[in-house]
């Protein structure tokens, strides 16, 4: 699967247009990282549970996009976004989508 | 000494500020000359928010590359923040958190696409998502995100 954030892939064409896809998943924190976060807000600096805590949730939202994709037949996945919207104060939801297309 | 027990909450926040000072002063030169070493290393991935590759770029191999990052403010910058809400203005202490954030996301999106031997990444795009600070007990941090399609030379 070809994954892209262009409308098209250089050097080849689009056979077939098979609409949106899309993939989404709603994560929350854990509290124990949280007590370290919270010390790391005293001394700034990195926060690498959170880091990691949305680039999988990013992962996931970008695989049940994929899979949707497979479902419809499609070889590549072109003009994809992503959006992060918090849900409540401590869960965030990640959405990925884009257009699945056939390429030749 | 009942002086002292009486301004514990005072106490406490001016170690906590003093703390939040020479630490995240010292963390944030830290972060700098590592992003400046690193954007030097990485010059030769090239970063365009073109939505269209170059003409030349034919026989390329594209793909989707991402780098992110959550950073957190530290103790001086949240009071200072809170002053600087007062007067309105700009919050320089925010800016250049932003500032290494943004340049941090970029530097990983880059090491992304050079591993795959990409030699530019082209319609960059930026999004920003603020974490917690809702309420006095949640972890305050703010996340950026950098993706775009990186562009390698096919190997024939």
């Amino acid at each position: 699967m070809l994954l892209s954030n262009l409308e098209m892939v250089p050097g080849r064409r689009v056979a077939k247009h098979l609409g949106l896809v899309q993939g989404s998943t709603v994560r929350a924190k854990h509290v124990g990282k949280d007590i370290f976060a919270g010390l790391k807000n005293i001394v700034g600096g990195e926060l690498k549970a959170y880091t990691e805590l949305l680039q999988e949730s990013r992962d996931e939202a970008t695989q049940r996009m994929v899979k949707q994709a497979e479902a419809a037949g499609a070889n590549a996945v072109l003009n994809v976004r992503y959006a992060t919207s918090s849900i409540t104060a401590g869960a965030a939801e990640i959405f990925a989508y884009g257009t699945a297309v056939v390429l030749e | 000494m009942q002086l002292i027990l009486d301004n514990l909450d005072v106490l406490f926040f001016v170690v906590l500020f003093f703390i939040g000072y020479v630490a995240g002063r010292w963390n944030e030169r830290r972060h700098y000359a590592s992003i400046r070493k690193r954007e030097r290393e990485l010059a030769g991935v090239l970063v365009f928010s073109n939505r269209f590759p170059p003409v030349a770029a034919a026989q390329v191999d594209s793909r989707l590359v991402s780098g992110s990052v959550v950073i957190s403010d530290d103790y001086f910058k949240d009071v200072m923040s809170g002053l600087y809400s007062l007067f309105g203005g700009r919050v320089r202490s925010y800016e250049s958190l932003i500032d290494r954030a943004r340049r941090e996301a970029v530097l990983r999106m880059k090491d992304e696409a050079n591993k795959l031997g990409a030699e530019m990444i082209i319609n960059v795009k930026f999004q920003t998502f603020a974490i917690g600070g809702r309420n006095q007990n949640s972890v305050k941090g703010v996340e950026l995100l950098a993706y775009g399609t990186s562009l390698a030379p096919v190997r024939r």
